[in-house]
Order: C-alpha cells, then sequence, then structure tokens
C-alpha cells in the first residue's frame, strides 16, 4: 500500500470547489455559537418579534383552504400571488414592479448564485464592492470569476474607482453593489453616488446587480431611491423577505428585464424545480394583512435601539485608535482597528473571553481587511450588546498593550 | 462485548470543538458497530458529571480535543467518579498537553526535538520580555515556528522567516495560550507515529505531505488537501529508528492506550519530535485511523480495541 487515500473522489472534483476548504475560523465559530458566547457574528435577524400565534393561524389557513396546491409542485417562476405582493412590497421604497418580471427563490441568496450561473463564465471580472457581502463571494466563486474590488467610503461605492478602472480598460461583466446598510460596512449610498452609479454603467453598458435585503430596515433619515428605480433597464434587483418577515421560510426574489429573467428561470428550474409551495403561500398571507407593518415597526424599533446600544458601548469601551461606521438601517457595523492587529488572529482569545465577530478578511477576495471586523447587534440585547462590546474592549486593550511590549 | 453503555466524550468549548464532534460521531457509530452501547456525551451541552452519574454509564471513551479534555481536566474527574476511561492518565495528560512542559521532558530523556525558547505573555506584559525578542531569534535560528504552548490541529501556528515577523507571529500564538514557542523549523518529511497498547506497539508510520506544502489547518481538514502514505516511504533503516525514538517518546511522557506522535525527518535521516497528542484525532482525515488501517485494522476495530484496553484497566 504506497498511496494512502482519505477521500477516493480527491481526483474528480470540479475546479470550481478549489476555495472550499476547512477553516479554523469557521471552526471557532462552532463554538461562538455557543449561547454563552455574545455572537457580533452572524447576521441573525431577530425573529422572537414575530408572533408565532399570528403565523400558526395563517399556516392554518393555508392548509385549510389550499392544501391541495401547499403541498404540491408549482411553477418555476413562484406563485403569481406572492409576487403581486413582493411588487407591493417594492412599492414601499418607491420601486415599480411588474409581477411578470419577477422569480421568486429560495432566499435572495439563489438569485445570486442563479445571476452567477446566467452571466458569469470563468475568468469574466465582476466589480465589487470592497468590502463585499460574503454570501454573494462565495455564490459567485462557483463560476471563477475574476474579482474586481471597488472601494466604499461614507456615500457608499466610490464610483471614481470604477470610472478609473474602465478607463484601465477593465470590462466587468456586472457591478453587485449592496447600496443600503451595507453587508459588511453598514454604510448607505448617498443620491449622488446613486445618480452616478446608475448614469456610468448606463452609458457604459454594463448591468448593475442591486441586492437590497436590508432596505425597509431605515432607523433614520430619507429613504434614498433604488437603482432599480433609477435605471429598470440595466439594474437586476434583488430581495428578500428574511428581514420583514423572516429567513426561516426561504423567499427571495430577482426582478430583471425579460431576457434575463427567462433565463432566470431556466436556472431556477434546472436548479430546484420550483420553490416551496408551503412556504409561498404563507408568506403571501404574512404580507396580505396589516400585522405585517406594525410587526416591521417594531422590529425597525428594536434594530435601531440594539444599533443606538452598540455606538454606546463602541464609543465608551473600544480604544481611541479605532474607527467605525454609524449605520442609518440594517445589522452591522465595520470597525477598523489600528493596522498591526489581526482580527483573524484575535478570534480565539475573543471567542475565549465569551464574545465573537466575524474577522473582515472574510469580506475581501484578496486577503485585505485584517485590521478590521464586522459586529452585528440584530440579535443580542441591549444588555447583551454592552458586555459583549465591553469584552471585546477589555481585549483589545490587552492586545494593544502586548504589540507595545512586542514591539519596543 | 458486554451491553453496558459506553460515553464518548466529545464537543466541548475548545476551539477544536467541531474536530472533536467528528471524532466522536464516528467513534460512537463504530463503537455500536461492533454491538456496544455508545453514545456521545458533550460536556458543552450536558453537566458531564450529572450526565454520567445519572445514565448507567460503564466507561468514557475520551474523544474531546484541546483544553480540558487533553490537559488531565477531564481524566482527573473520571478517577474521582469512578469511570474506566480511554487513554492517558491526568497528570501525563498535563505535561503532554504542554508543549513547553512536554519539551522540557523530551529533551532531559535526550530525546531530540528542535531547539527552541518559550515567551510568555505575562513576561511581554509585565517583564518587558520584549526588548530581548532578537534573543528568541539567535536562540532558535530563523526559519521558526510559532506556535501556542497549550492548543492543537496546528491552529495559531505560524511560520517566520525574518525577525520582523515575530511579533505578529507572537501575538497570533497568543491568542490561543498564554505562552508561545518559537521552534526552529526542520525541513524535511513530515510523518505521524503512532501507538496503539504500549509504547513497544507502534503502528506503521504515515507520512504527510501536504499539496500546499504547509500542514495547518485546512490541511489537515479538507479531504484531498494532503497526500498521505502509510507506511510512509521510508527505508526500513530509517522506519526502525523513527518508530524506535517514538517509542522513547511514549515511554518518556507516559502515554497510554493510544497517543501520537508528529516527528519530522530531517535530510540527514536525522528525526526531530516536534508534537505529541494523549487524544488524537479520529475524523476521517485522521492520521491514527490511517496508520491502524496500514496495519489491517478497520477503524471499528480500532475503536474497540482502545475501549478494551481501558475496560481492562477499570476504574483509576
Amino acid at each position: 500500500m504506497a498511496e494512502f487515500s482519505v477521500d477516493p473522489y480527491g481526483d474528480l472534483y470540479a475546479r470550481r470547489t478549489g476555495g472550499m476548504s476547512a477553516s479554523e475560523v469557521r471552526a471557532l465559530f462552532a463554538v461562538a455559537s455557543r449561547p454563552e458566547v455574545v455572537s457580533f457574528a452572524g447576521g441573525m435577524p431577530f425573529v422572537q418579534a414575530i408572533p408565532v400565534e399570528h403565523v400558526l393561524e395563517l399556516v392554518e389557513g393555508v392548509l385549510m383552504e389550499s392544501a391541495d396546491v401547499a403541498l404540491q409542485y408549482g411553477g418555476g417562476q413562484g406563485s403569481p400571488g406572492l409576487r403581486e405582493r413582493l411588487c407591493m412590497l417594492m412599492a414601499e421604497e418607491g420601486t415599480l414592479a411588474d409581477p411578470e418580471d419577477m422569480v421568486v427563490t429560495t432566499g435572495a441568496q439563489q438569485a445570486l448564485d442563479l445571476v452567477g450561473k446566467v452571466l458569469v463564465d470563468p475568468g469574466d471580472l465582476i466589480a465589487i464592492e470592497a468590502p463585499a457581502y460574503v454570501g454573494a463571494l462565495s455564490a459567485f466563486s462557483a463560476y471563477e470569476p475574476r474579482f474586481l474590488p471597488i472601494e466604499l467610503d461614507d456615500e457608499g461605492m466610490v464610483v471614481e474607482r470604477l470610472v478609473e478602472a474602465l478607463v484601465r480598460g477593465e470590462r466587468p461583466k456586472f457591478v453587485y453593489t449592496v447600496p443600503n446598510f451595507h453587508n459588511p460596512a453598514g454604510v448607505t449610498m448617498s443620491a449622488r453616488r446613486r445618480e452616478q452609479l446608475v448614469g456610468l454603467c448606463r452609458e457604459a453598458r454594463i448591468p448593475i446587480v442591486e441586492d437590497n435585503p436590508y432596505g425597509l430596515l431605515r432607523f433614520e433619515g430619507d429613504m434614498e431611491p433604488t437603482l432599480r428605480s433609477l435605471d429598470p433597464q440595466n439594474v437586476i434587483y434583488l430581495g428578500t423577505v428574511s428581514k420583514v418577515f423572516s429567513p426561516g421560510v426561504r423567499v427571495g426574489w430577482a426582478l430583471a428585464e425579460p431576457g434575463v429573467l427567462q433565463r432566470l428561470v431556466l436556472a431556477k428550474e434546472a436548479a430546484d424545480l420550483c420553490g416551496s409551495n408551503l412556504n409561498m403561500l404563507l408568506t403571501e398571507r404574512y404580507l396580505a394583512g396589516e400585522t405585517w407593518r406594525a410587526n416591521l415597526d417594531r422590529l425597525v424599533g428594536t434594530y435601531r435601539r440594539r444599533r443606538d446600544a452598540m455606538l454606546r458601548a463602541l464609543a465608551e469601551r473600544f480604544p481611541s485608535d479605532a474607527t467605525w461606521t454609524h449605520p442609518v438601517g440594517g445589522f452591522y457595523v465595520w470597525v477598523t482597528l489600528p493596522s498591526h492587529l489581526d482580527t483573524r488572529a484575535l478570534l480565539a482569545a475573543a471567542v475565549e473571553r465569551r464574545v465573537a465577530y466575524v474577522p473582515g478578511t472574510a469580506f475581501y477576495p484578496d486577503g485585505r481587511g485584517t485590521d478590521t471586523m464586522r459586529l452585528a447587534y440584530s440579535y443580542p440585547t441591549e444588555d447583551r450588546i454592552d458586555e459583549g462590546v465591553k469584552r471585546l474592549g477589555e481585549l483589545l486593550a490587552d492586545e494593544e498593550e502586548l504589540y507595545r511590549s512586542l514591539s519596543t | 462485548m458486554s451491553a453496558e453503555l459506553v460515553a464518548v466524550l466529545a464537543g466541548g468549548r475548545s476551539p477544536e470543538r467541531e474536530i472533536s464532534l467528528r471524532s466522536g460521531h464516528r467513534v460512537m457509530t463504530a463503537l455500536r458497530s461492533h454491538g456496544v452501547d455508545a453514545i456521545v456525551v458533550d460536556p458543552a451541552e450536558q453537566a458531564l458529571v450529572e450526565t454520567l452519574s445519572a445514565a448507567t454509564v460503564s466507561a468514557c471513551y475520551v474523544a474531546l480535543h484541546g483544553k480540558e479534555g487533553e490537559d488531565g481536566t477531564v481524566q482527573r474527574l473520571l478517577e474521582l467518579i469512578g469511570l474506566p476511561y480511554t487513554g492517558t492518565g491526568p497528570f501525563a495528560c498535563e505535561t503532554t498537553f504542554d508543549k513547553v512542559l512536554a519539551k522540557e521532558m523530551l529533551a532531559t530523556a535526550g530525546i531530540p526535538t528542535p531547539p527552541w525558547a518559550v515567551l510568555e505573555a505575562a513576561a511581554l506584559r509585565d517583564l518587558g520580555a520584549g526588548a530581548i525578542l532578537h534573543r528568541l531569534a539567535e536562540r532558535v535560528s530563523l526559519p521558526a515556528v510559532v506556535k501556542p504552548a497549550r492548543a492543537g490541529s496546528a491552529m495559531g501556528l505560524s511560520f517566520v522567516e525574518r525577525e520582523t515577523d515575530l511579533p505578529h507571529a507572537v501575538m497570533n500564538a497568543l491568542s490561543y495560550s498564554e505562552a508561545a514557542i518559537v521552534e526552529r523549523r526542520i525541513d524535511g518529511t513530515e510523518v505521524a507515529a503512532s501507538m496503539l497498547g504500549s509504547p513497544d506497539d507502534i503502528l506503521p508510520l504515515v507520512e504527510v505531505t501536504p499539496k500546499s506544502g504547509v500542514y495547518d489547518y485546512a490541511a489537515r481538514y479538507t479531504a484531498g488537501a494532503t497526500e498521505y502514505h502509510a507506511p510512509a516511504r521510508l527505508d526500513a533503516d530509517l522506519t526502525s529508528t523513527v518508530q524506535s525514538v517514538a517509542t522513547q517518546t511514549f515511554r518518556a511522557l507516559g502515554q497510554r492506550d493510544v497517543s501520537r506522535a508528529d516527528i519530522l525527518v530531517a535530510a540527514d535521516g536525522s528525526p526531530w519530535v516536534v508534537d505529541v497528542n494523549v487524544s488524537p484525532g479520529m475524523t476521517d482525515t485522521s492520521l491514527l485511523p490511517m496508520a491502524a488501517q496500514a496495519a489491517g485494522i478497520t477503524f471499528a476495530d480500532l475503536c474497540e480495541r482502545i475501549l478494551r484496553l481501558a475496560l481492562a484497566r477499570g476504574p483509576n
């Protein structure tokens, strides 16, 4: 027995699985999800705010009145009634949408995968924000693209950097952006930048993929127009009910022009035939009443208080040379530490102190972001947020002392 | 075997929780396939003492990795409860898990281990040890491997080529442990020597060839990321030299039932012991099960043999 193979499939894997590997950070998250740990790691919606009795009534209604549909296969595009409701949800942000231009997906995450499947050939360039949503990076990566990271500031994507890249001759297949309450950066694209980006992309004939999971979770200030509302022809819009209702029902959608939509629907059918009728009917009913608004208002209030608690705690307990973003909605604060601190290396010590975050490197395709971290305030209570930030602040102070003693 | 209940201890709160759960569930399934009534008990989910006292547990299989599981804490507890358990006893666990103590003991016993120096967080914070960081580099001579004194699975480990990279590597290691070991890097063939039974019973050596060149966390636990050769591609003389070093190592560190030593064989054929694990991984990519398989022992047989050693010994 010369060569010993632990994996008989070793030579058979597709090239696109090359980036899929075990990691220390993932292993640490297994400990971080334990209840004694204050976790700022996962962006988990506070689903406890959704009244269970109400959902139970809705489920009962679905099964009493339409069990034959709920328990059956459905069309690949998703139930027409739900698509109507989702268009009404989009109207809340001033986006006009036709249910015929929409495909319902298994969360917006599946829409990301389908966009990759339909638009990306190996080696294609995708313009992304730096940092970018990690789930989009992993969904697109399966199609072996190259990434063109475009810097973010307090007004969202720095469109001038994209212009420079185009002038250099870069030719992205599309631009991927999370304009509202960015994951992970917490920033929101300004009206000026929206106009600029939409104008540039229209002129350069580069489509925009607008991912807007958090749009209705605004705490203050005026709503910005969606990119889709500024240029319906050139923007593929992705939405989800995960943040306004529940991530458990796995209902998201993509809105696109007919040619793109047709391919997205065919790709969706190839992937899983159709979404869950039971979940789609439930979601349709949830959005049909008026209760969802009251629930959403309550949720937004909760998230606002948690955001306040986190910003307060950071100001009080973090070292003075750390900086962070001030989100006006959504789930996340993005922290930048002095450059000598490596948040990946610190994670083990943080978990040992019963607090967790996501190291910034996860959100870059190129190893950048070692001095950054994403903190999600959506799930822990205000007291726990304060306690968690306190633990992190103490750790950072100790690490700073350690660093100083090492560089004397 | 008897119809008694065996608790496979796995999980826990260490950074190696996930790996331990993988090990533990595989051991449980293997024991069940041999008619042993086995359950997984996760000390992070269930109060350990209560669970072991309440259930009619007759023995424990220790598949915990990392602190608590490997540093003697759990073993001491099991002795108090009066349950037989697999593997090494508390004191030997404690000295083996702490690489600072283990390396001292190996050196004292005349077993080759690469030159090293220790840097404690307390020495840095309170005693100004940072000022003599260059001494560390001189003592060990670069390139070096920097690792936490008390951790497993290559977590917190980094390679250092230049002195300027030392502070970052030390901080990385100190994230996992209160002390960091800076050890001279030995280039050569990495082999794992596994013991099953007594220190004289060494299974075939397993040679480890990570495709990335570095046997780090990803190379250890991603199937297909590392090539293994069992037995290792060493000639008969070298094989027996390495096995005899392994025997001395297990004896010097008081290992019982099962253990694994990671040994680097330099280009000149000299073996260097770099690590010893009292609770070797039992996952699908782990080295001890491969060594056993190379000796014709199936995974289920391996688990049962380890359990029998504990049962034969009885409560400690």
